[in-house]
């Protein structure tokens, strides 16, 4: 079976494939065992299986193994250090900002790859950053108040 | 506190058979902090639900175990039941383990549906501690030689008020059960005193979901699990005219599984059963016997007319002549509404694991109804119910029956014919396409007011399909296909509630005409029913209101005698700055728009308010601002309760702005994001939301109320920005266009 390098949350791992069109979301939930990213759609439509490539947040249920080869790629697992929250992962936990949580991956790491680039977002820019983002469960505005809560935005 | 949720991976050899064949699960696999607490259960421990033992446990490290019939669907009951538990039983919230739905181990408390799980479980729940406590209290009376008025609990002891004596729970009960029923009569604490109920504690999932350590239903894996999709027909009602093996001959390690109509591909790896699952050729009959969603309006009038679809007529209320006063009455207003089919539209889309033997089968599921799915499950594989246990798991949020029971039993057919343990995920095109969707409504309303400016007579005419009487499921898809019969029927929820106005109405008439069939398979959705009647109440009462130039608020507190009911209403009134005057207002764009909904008439209390701008050209809808005041009785946890309300506007908001499930003749059509859109973020609107605590009365439920108040208040400020009357859902902008056109849409 063909092999693939990666570095996942900072570990060199190595995992086959007989599909180099397998996405990698596949590959983390099952041969990693990292479930934190979610399938929800498969289709790029919803954000649910968020990771970060490289720093850049993709959809991994449309990166394929053979695109990710070599790659860094970091999961919401490994934002946080041991019991040491991400300051994202932090806010969400303050804000309470997850009913059912299946969409808070892609919440979270959609943040954490807005506020790299972006470290004082508006509201509105929260809102867009995260346009491509669903919730079935209306937990948006207390996303939105945990990503400006990250941000370092002082909140009422 | 800790919560049971743990077991990411789990040894089929570690599912024990204890006595009294009850099961026992122990964790193994990723070991965490939690996971090393998880509980050792008693042998023997009793399921009834009318004893505490089905309830409590305590343990001699003086930890209690509390088993929940109930589950938390995202919603909060986690927490909420345990501070219940704690302040009724004088226990710390640290001390309390809360399982919940698992069929050997916690008693039958019904579906967590219908908003009832703090109403009915939770409070059954406190009864239970309640029973425990008094119990305890006698116990120690004995034994510290006081009497039974001396002595108070705390932290899982009693102890003399002067605090000089005290014996734990755990020394009383000497490690033997309660064998107590629960006394439906017992004290309750006085709420005055409360220290743990009523207090924004943080949910104990919350951590888990953001740092990917939660373990969903999706995560869940099983010692030599096989991944499998099965394959849905062409068309709904459709039947295998041809299945083309060759067209899979090209990847190994997969299988097909046929039984009738039903057909799956499995595997060890989860990708090669889904690329099986794209490339296996099948061909389907097309039956074409839909409707179409664009004609279900007026088939469902057309269909009970002409007796092809009619289930009779049936008058649920009447008070006064309304017939004979709408004849006399100088004007007659009339008007017809309608909330299309709609999807549950969960994020994750189904998933379950089934692993069944000859004669037993163990499911894990995120059904809101793990002992009702226990039966289906039995029935499905021709095992005795006691053979099958079923053990809830988080899923993604469902509102209601979505495809959770159906991927159970989707599991359990092909783990049955294989004898392998198999997980089963539906994808995306599964869900939207095949979840029971919520059914259609038609609601046609007939209403005066009289001189005075006061409303006279209301008259309401529903179409709606007729839930089948004792169905015990709805029926289920794997079956269907594979020819195992099962009771079929139609399962919609209690619709027909809230479909008159909450307000003072001299003469009134609400009648329903049943429909036989409904065009998709139904199922309970969110709030079933009230959402579509509360629109249309809300909706008919403002029209009336403009009609006669009032105020559209002072018209309903004029005929609202309820205290608590005009308490949500004028908080509303207050926070928005209400100025009185009738609806539309000048501006042609800027409106405001208002709706209060008395949940099923004896439980919550809930008042909309919403700011909206239209854009005349576009006919996009900007809602600037909601306002709603809430009173739900005594409120278990504010902040869990709060996001619950945000979680029903918000998601009413977008049902009633985007949503329709679209279908052809032979299959739904809106089967992804693209074709069934939600609400995105750049359409949330401020949230202003105020809890009005009642501690001193029962507490309701709040995980569908506010759904109910959301789509009248918003139609009645789209008229007041600009005089356009939307009656049909979704509020689209080409509805929008076409109302400001011709009035009405
Ligand atoms: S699962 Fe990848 S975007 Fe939806
Ligand atoms: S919290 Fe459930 S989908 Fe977002």
């Amino acid at each position: 079976m063909p092999v693939y390098h990666l570095t996942v949350n900072g570990e060199k791992r190595t995992v086959e494939s007989t599909d180099p069109e397998q996405p990698i979301l596949y590959i983390l939930r099952n041969d990693l065992s990292l479930t934190g990213a979610k399938y929800g759609c498969g289709l790029g439509q919803c954000g649910a299986c968020s990771v970060l490539v490289e720093g850049d947040v993709i959809r991994s249920c449309q990166l394929t193994i053979n695109q990710a080869s070599g790659k860094k790629i970091t999961t919401l697992e490994g934002l946080s250090q041991g019991d040491t929250l991400h300051p994202v992962q932090a806010a969400f936990v303050t804000e309470q900002a997850a009913q059912c949580g299946y969409c808070t991956n892609g919440m979270v790491m959609n943040a954490v790859a807005l506020l790299a680039h972006q470290p004082k977002p508006t509201q509105d820019d929260v809102k867009q950053a995260l346009v491509n983002n669903l919730c079935r469960c209306g937990t948006h505005d207390r996303i939105i108040r945990a990503v400006l809560r990250a941000s370092g935005k002082v909140l009422p | 506190m800790r919560h049971n949720q743990n077991h990411l991976h789990i040894n089929r050899r570690d599912i024990l058979r204890a006595g009294s064949g009850l099961l026992i699960a122990f964790a193994s696999g990723v070991a965490t902090a939690q996971q090393k607490n998880t509980p050792q259960i008693a042998p023997g421990k009793t399921l009834k639900a009318d004893e505490v033992d089905g309830y409590l446990d305590i343990k001699q490290d003086v930890s209690v175990i509390v088993y929940c019939g109930k589950v938390d669907l995202g919603t909060g009951l986690r927490i909420a039941i345990p501070q219940m538990v704690a302040e009724e039983l004088g226990v710390s919230l640290q001390s309390i383990t809360l399982i919940e739905g698992d069929t050997a181990l916690t008693p039958d408390q019904g579906p967590t549906a219908g908003s009832s799980g703090i109403m009915r479980g939770g409070v059954q729940i406190r009864q239970a501690a309640a029973t425990a406590r008094e119990a305890l209290i006698t116990l120690a009376a004995t034994q510290l030689e006081k009497q039974r008025e001396e002595l108070v609990v705390e932290n899982g002891r009693v102890m003399t008020m002067a605090r000089d004596k005290s014996v734990t729970f755990a020394s009383l009960l000497e490690g033997k059960p309660f064998s107590l029923k629960i006394d439906e009569k017992v004290r309750l604490k006085n709420p005055s005193s409360y220290t743990i109920v009523g207090k924004p504690l943080p949910r104990p999932d919350i951590t888990a979901k953001v740092t990917g350590k939660h373990p969903y239903m999706h995560d869940v894996k099983i010692d030599s699990m096989l991944h499998a999709r099965v394959i849905r027909p062409g068309a709904i009602g459709a039947s295998i005219l041809s299945i083309d093996d060759a067209s899979i001959a090209g990847l190994k390690d997969v299988r097909i599984v046929r039984i009738k109509n039903f057909v799956a591909v499995v595997s060890s790896n989860e990708w090669t059963a889904i690329r099986a699952a794209k490339l296996l050729k099948i061909q389907w009959s097309d039956p074409a016997s839909l409707t179409g969603h664009d004609k279900v309006k007026t088939w469902m009038q057309t269909s009970f007319a002409d007796n092809s679809n009619a289930a009779g007529k049936e008058t649920l209320i009447k008070k006064g002549e309304s017939g004979k006063a709408l004849s006399d009455s100088k004007t007659v207003l009339s008007a017809t509404y309608y909330w299309p089919l709609q999807s549950h539209a969960s994020m994750g889309p189904s998933c379950g694991i089934a692993d069944v033997t000859k004669d037993s089968a163990t499911i894990w599921s995120a059904s809101q109804a793990t002992h009702r799915l226990r039966g289906v499950c039995a029935r499905i594989l021709n095992l005795p119910t006691e053979k099958v246990r079923v053990i809830y798991r988080d899923g993604s949020g469902c509102y209601g029956t979505n495809g959770h029971d159906d991927v159970c039993a989707d599991a359990a057919l092909i783990s049955q014919a294989i004898s392998q343990p198999v997980r089963v995920q539906w994808s995306r095109e599964d869900e939207l396409g095949w979840d029971p969707k919520g059914p259609p409504q038609l609601l046609e309303m007939r209403g005066s007011v009289d001189e005075n400016g006061k409303l006279a007579v209301w008259e309401t005419d529903m179409w709606l399909p007729k839930a089948t009487a004792s169905l015990p499921n709805i029926p289920l898809l794997g079956p269907d296909a594979a020819g195992i019969s099962q009771p079929q029927g139609l399962s919609t929820g209690l619709i027909t509630q809230n479909a008159h106005p909450p307000y003072a109405h001299p003469h009134l008439n609400v009648t329903v005409h049943w429909l036989k069939d409904s065009p998709l398979r139904p199922s309970n959705i969110r709030a079933p029913g009230k959402i579509a009647n509360s629109f249309a109440v809300e909706s008919f009462i403002d029209e009336l209101a403009a009609s006669a130039k009032r105020d559209p608020l002072a018209f309903r507190l004029e005929g609202l005698a309820d205290p608590r009911g005009r308490a949500v209403c004028e908080k509303v009134a207050e926070l928005m700055g209400w100025q009185s005057r009738p609806s539309p207002v000048n501006s042609g764009h800027q409106g405001r728009g208002f709706s209060y909904v008395h949940y099923k008439f004896n439980e919550t209390y809930v008042a909309i308010g919403m700011d909206v701008r239209i854009d005349r050209k576009t006919g996009s809808i900007h809602v600037q601002r909601i306002v709603c005041a809430h009173d739900c009785g005594l409120i278990i946890n504010p902040d869990a309760t709060r996001q619950q309300i945000e979680g029903n506007i918000l998601q009413t908001l977008s049902r009633t702005l985007i949503e329709e499930t679209t279908f052809d003749r032979s299959k739904v059509t809106s089967i992804d994001w693209q074709s069934y859109p939600l609400l995105t973020f750049p359409e949330v609107p401020e949230l202003i939301i105020h809890l009005l605590d009642q501690p001193h009365q029962p507490p309701l439920g709040a995980g569908e109320a506010a759904c109910a108040a959301v789509p009248g208040a918003l139609a009645n400020a789209i008229y007041d920005a600009c005089g356009a009357r939307l009656r049909t859902v979704p509020f689209t902008k080409e509805r929008v266009k076409m109302a400001l056109e011709k009035g009405s849409a």
